[in-house]
């Protein structure tokens, strides 16, 4: 009996795995982004056999070497060196596991206080969810740059406290997100049913509510990802963000600004790191939402 | 209809004014800040003395450009009492305030001046004391002129006369300095009655050699020559500082023509600079001093051996190379070598870390740990103090020394280097403010300093005696004598490790002329031409 | 209506005061004696210190700190700047007409090219053009724009030359502001060349500053369109045989442009925080660079004063949204 049960629910999350893949793979873009997105994974996870050099190790005597292919290039910097002889395509590579480190930890900050908060919200309401809603309000006063800035700037600049910084600066989507969903399922039948079965609040709300508000909240986190890599790389531009020597892309581009006219090679590859990758994850939002969102799916 | 008027009025007004410049020389300095205002006595910043002090107003007594010598300016000449209490001032007759839109004087610069631009500063009721919001007279504070400053009064129209509580001899160096920039009390007075006193701020008057025409906040700010300048008329008709303060657009401008100097050049743009055949980059050693402060009263540093140990294992190329980038000096004194006394005679401690190794065991100090502190800022005389530290961690390992880095948030960092009982050797340094050498050696040597600005907590005899003889003797040559000898016995005792003094380079175009680098840091554009 | 707007009035009173408590609060928590950071090297005797503490207030109790803060935004005062001794909120709005000039401009490049790319979009829907319009929209949507900036200062003013490197107008051009927009004052002065002078500063930072917000724009617009012309009525304006033009441009735009405009109010909150980057990247002298600088000179009440009027900038702006969108849409109106 038991395991009949356990088989056709697993059966159902199959089917519903494969109904979203046939979906997803529908959109040519996010299977692209995806596949670009494994392959940056996969570079950041092998960083120290991918990368040709050490990130920081400087070759003194190989100074701003343009890239290979350009006169005075050199095959062993495929992507030339920067000002104190570093090989940029070892840093960039490096950067990646940044980048990725920083999109997690984000999107972990964000999306765990955000489902808290806006359960919490949504399922007790009155004075608690005023609050908690009007908390979220302030921070949605704030363009979400300069709030992070100044946040940063209380904490102290560094890696961590950017983080940190934009982690609090995405929550109000979640909340938001997460609330809109708990008041529309609270009082559905199944939701209902489970609480006269006598499920505990924290049941009702982790098991039974949660699961059914995840697809938004997964396209959610997905754009989360993104913003969270271009801000905290607009922070690194700033000054604000990792400090130096960390290879986090939008460090590196502060550091090569001032060789903006002397070596193109430096400030080009770091943004174009950062584009591509935001680019891709960014792909692969648009194929789940289109492939969760049944409402966009039929049309 | 009023305000469309008023507009084509102001219009027709600019067009005109732009009309009859546009064939003069116009001279545009891509300045690397906003100042904070036209008073030089309210800021410390060079940036905001560029702007006030350096163009629109003059000192009682003027540094020679380009050095740290004192030449006459208002006061054509003065004299000191016997026992060095009292100066004496006669005032050059015929200096005219500058003539604006929004002020003519009547009179020229006499003595009221003068008086009323110290006592404002000096006298708590003073009626301009307080006049702008958040006014502390930070430099005036600095320089202890309070204490110094008995009072100020008219002798006549054209005489002076400086009372001092004590006999100090940099006391003139004082008046060159920005924060005695002469200001005019018939425009004061003026504002006063108008119930316009922020405007001194704002919109100055002076008689300095470019008066003030307008500023567009975080924009440019824009001089005329002032025809009457006593000095004669400047040789440029317009000055105007275009506020720049990324230094790769700094380069850029001036690259693209669109301005003529660029005070700060990117040290990563100075190949680029001196291989273009449009621009030149002259350089000075600047008047800083960067050091390593030794705790002197804590063991094992309160053993000159030690000391001196430690610094002939400091390898000060490597720092020049990896922290300066070819922008610096070694030092081997602790007054940088365009301040006069700098005694040229004394040999730096040799790089050698084998008979260091041997004096540390000589000394009886085996298995030294120790920990260095580094700055979190920049500073001109230590760009990257955490790189530095980690070369002399390195240094000193060579010779079996262990060092850890430690650092703490700037305000926090100041606070507690300052602690007599402080753990640890500190990276610091200092920039001249009025080129005396009391300014070095009294500030960071003296007795007085333990506790404070004395980071080594040194406190000798010898040298005291020197510096406080110094302090009080007003003929150049015995000061000359004296400050060399403190020197030795600096040398000797190596309460610091003197690590470099920063080289400033500025980056003009070739038609710029009559340009001197300035022992301050200031860019003063009063003798400029543009070919 | 007015209950409606005395409402949503009403309900951005806690903000507003949450968000002072945020701009006091944050600001008073940066690290560093501010007295002692003034002082640097120099350093100063501990009566000095406590004279400087007690005349900025900084010795008395928080909350009596906040109170006074409070009372003074309410007559917009936000302090004087450490900096430069003057009103902060005279410093703000000296700069602000920079900041709004580029911001206007940047979002009419952005509807200008948004907009229209997004509707034919949406028509020729699943055509070669659309596919590239969303592609580019895409690209633009994940565009690091201090790259952008950098990229175009480096090929545009560097390589080729075209256009000035940074400013809002050549120095050969110099009259009293009038208006604070320099194109406008540019056009008052009457001086020839110094529009066309204004303007050539003015592409760049304008193309950066709206990449963002133009993409947003595109992809709404043609959603909202696609989601329109699915519409019954729509079908039946078809069905009728209106000519298309009359009906894209009738019945279907008409009803798509309420989200977009709903979306180009939100673009408010993106221009500022972009107007951080773009200005600092092209020296621009306005609000986004100010803060950068402030923050840097650790001058709290221009930080937080900057913070605070920004703040309340996109409240008003998100106000004014909704009640426009209370006004085209009577089913918002009687919500709740």
């Amino acid at each position: 009996m038991a395991d009949v049960a356990v088989s056709s629910s697993v059966n159902v999350k199959r089917a519903v795995l494969a109904e979203f893949w046939y979906y997803f793979r529908e959109n040519t873009g996010a299977v692209i982004g995806l596949w670009f997105f494994v392959l940056l994974v996969l570079v950041a996870i092998g960083a120290d056999i991918v990368a040709p050099h050490e990130p920081n190790l400087q070759y003194r005597d190989s100074l701003l070497v343009p890239p290979v292919w350009q006169e005075g290039g050199q095959w062993r910097f495929l992507l030339g060196t920067d000002a104190v002889g570093r090989d940029v395509l070892s840093r960039l590579i490096h950067g990646s596991r940044f980048s990725l480190f920083i999109g997690c930890v984000v999107v972990s900050i964000a999306l765990s206080g955000g489902i808290l908060l806006g359960l919490i919200a949504g399922y007790f309401r009155g004075f608690v969810d005023t609050f908690i809603m009007r908390v979220m309000d302030v921070i949605l006063s704030f363009p979400s740059l300069l709030l992070a800035l100044v946040l940063v700037a209380v904490l102290g600049p560094g890696l961590v406290n950017a983080m940190n910084a934009i982690g609090i600066v995405l929550l109000p989507h979640f909340v938001r997100l997460t609330r809109a969903s708990v008041m529309a399922e609270r009082e559905k039948e199944y939701v209902v049913a489970a609480r006269v079965a006598g499920a505990g609040r924290l049941r009702l709300m982790f098991m039974t509510i949660l699961p059914n508000c995840l697809a938004p909240l997964i396209v959610q986190a997905t754009l989360a990802f993104s913003t969270a890599i271009l801000d905290v790389a607009a922070l690194g531009f700033l000054g604000q963000g990792a400090q130096p020597p960390t290879p986090e892309w939008g460090t590196l581009l502060a550091e090569a600004r001032e060789f903006m006219l002397r070596a193109w090679w430096v400030v080009t590859f770091p943004g174009l790191a950062i584009l591509t990758t935001v680019l891709a994850i960014n792909l692969i939002g648009d194929g789940l939402r289109d492939a969760l969102d049944p409402k966009l799916k039929r049309s | 209809m009023f305000a469309r008027k008023t507009a084509l009025a102001v219009a027709l007004l600019a067009a005109t004014a732009f009309a009859g410049t546009a064939s003069a020389k116009t001279f545009v300095h891509c300045s690397e800040g906003s100042p904070e205002g036209f008073d030089p006595a309210l800021y410390t910043a060079g940036t905001t003395f560029d702007a006030s002090s350096n163009s629109v107003y003059n000192r009682l007594v003027e540094f020679e450009v380009g050095t740290t010598n004192i030449d006459p300016g208002l006061a054509e000449s003065w004299e000191v009492s016997d026992d060095g209490l009292e100066y004496t001032f006669k005032l050059r007759q015929g200096v005219k305030f500058h003539s604006t839109d929004y002020f003519t004087p009547t009179r020229d610069f006499n003595a009221d001046d003068v008086v009323f631009s110290f006592m404002r500063q000096l006298k708590k009721d003073h009626a301009w004391h307080q006049y702008t919001a958040g006014t502390a007279w930070e430099y005036f504070n600095g320089m202890s002129m309070p204490d110094l400053l008995k009072s100020v009064e008219k002798v006549d129209d054209y005489t002076v006369k400086f009372v001092l509580n004590r006999p100090e001899a940099p006391m003139i160096a004082n008046l060159g300095m920005d924060f005695a920039s002469i200001v005019s009390k018939e425009y004061a007075d003026k504002l006063a009655a108008d119930g316009k006193m922020e405007d001194l701020n704002q919109k100055p008057i002076g008689t300095g050699a470019f008066k003030f025409v307008a500023y567009q906040k975080d924009a440019v700010i824009r001089y005329k020559a002032h025809d009457d300048y006593w000095e004669g008329r400047p040789k440029i008709d317009d000055l105007v500082f275009a506020i720049t303060t990324d230094p790769s657009v700094r380069h850029q401008r001036l690259k693209a023509g669109e301005c003529h100097f660029n005070p700060y050049p990117n040290p990563a743009d100075l190949d680029a600079i001196r291989n273009d055949p449009d621009l030149q980059l002259p350089e000075q050693e600047g008047l800083n001093v960067g050091y390593l402060a030794y705790n002197t009263k804590v063991a094992p540093f309160d053993n000159a051996k030690v000391r001196k140990a430690l610094n002939m294992a400091v390898n000060k190329q490597a720092i020049l190379d990896a922290v300066f980038q070819g922008a610096g000096k070694a030092a081997k004194n602790p007054i940088p070598p365009t301040i006069w006394s700098y005694n040229d005679a004394i040999e730096d401690d040799p790089y050698d870390p084998d008979a260091a190794k041997k004096m540390l065991e000589e000394a009886g100090v085996t298995d030294l740990k120790m920990k260095i502190w580094a700055m979190p800022v920049q500073r001109p005389y230590n760009p990257n103090a955490r790189r530095m530290a980690e070369v002399i961690q390195s240094d000193f390992a060579k010779i079996g020394v262990e060092v850890e880095i430690v650092s703490y948030e700037w305000g926090e960092y100041l606070k507690r280097s300052k602690d007599v009982d402080r753990d640890g050797a500190v990276l610091l340094g200092w920039t001249g403010d009025n080129g005396d050498p009391d300014n070095f050696l009294a500030v960071l040597l003296g007795c007085d300093g333990v506790g404070g600005s004395n980071r080594a907590q040194w406190c000798n005899k010898e040298f005291e005696d020197l510096i406080q003889k110094a302090k009080v003797t007003s003929d150049v040559a015995e000061r000359t004598r004296l400050y060399e000898e403190a020197q030795v016995v600096f040398k000797r005792e190596a309460p610091w490790a003197t690590i470099a003094h920063s080289v400033v380079f500025k980056a003009m175009r070739k038609e710029v002329e009559g340009f001197k680098i300035h022992p301050f840091g200031s860019h003063i554009f009063k003798y400029v031409d543009l070919k | 209506m007015l209950a409606f707007l005395l409402r949503r009035i009403g309900l951005l009173i806690p903000t507003f005061i949450g968000v002072t408590i945020a701009a006091f609060g944050f600001i008073r928590l940066l690290p560093g004696d501010p007295v002692l950071l003034m002082a640097g090297e120099r350093g100063l005797t501990p009566e000095r210190h406590a004279e400087l503490l007690k005349q900025f207030g900084f010795d008395r109790p928080i909350y009596e700190q906040y109170f006074d803060y409070l009372v003074g935004v309410l007559q917009g005062d936000l302090g004087n700047s450490l900096v430069t001794k003057k009103p902060v909120f005279e410093e703000f709005f000296t700069l602000f007409p920079a900041t709004l000039e580029l911001s206007i401009c940047a979002i009419i490049f952005a509807i200008a090219l948004g907009l229209p790319a997004g509707i034919i979009a949406a028509v020729k829907r699943g055509s070669v053009f659309d596919h590239s319009v969303m592609s580019t929209a895409l690209v633009g949507y994940s565009m690091p724009i201090f790259w952008l900036g950098l990229l175009f200062i480096m090929l545009f003013s560097g390589l080729l030359g075209w256009t000035p490197v940074s400013g809002r107008i050549s120095l050969l051009y110099f009259f009293e502001p009038v208006t604070g927009l320099m194109t406008v004052d540019a056009f008052l002065s009457g001086q020839p060349g110094a529009v066309r002078s204004a303007l050539s500063h003015l592409i760049l930072p304008t193309i950066v500053l709206g990449t963002i917000p133009m993409a947003v724009i595109a992809r709404q617009t043609r959603s909202a369109m696609l989601e329109v012309l699915g519409e019954d009525y729509v079908r039946t304006a078809k069905a009728k045989g209106l000519p298309p033009v009359r009906v894209i441009g009738l019945h279907a735009l008409r009803n798509a442009l309420i989200p977009v405009i709903t979306t180009i109010g939100l673009q408010v909150g993106v221009l500022l925080a972009g107007a951080i980057l773009t200005e600092t990247i092209f020296s621009w002298p306005g609000i986004g660079k100010w803060i950068v600088d402030s923050i840097s000179r650790r001058d709290y009440p221009s930080v937080q004063g900057g913070l605070l009027m920004i703040a309340v900038i996109v409240m008003l702006v998100n106000l004014t949204v909704d009640v426009l969108y209370g006004l085209v849409n009577p089913r918002i109106r009687h919500q709740r």
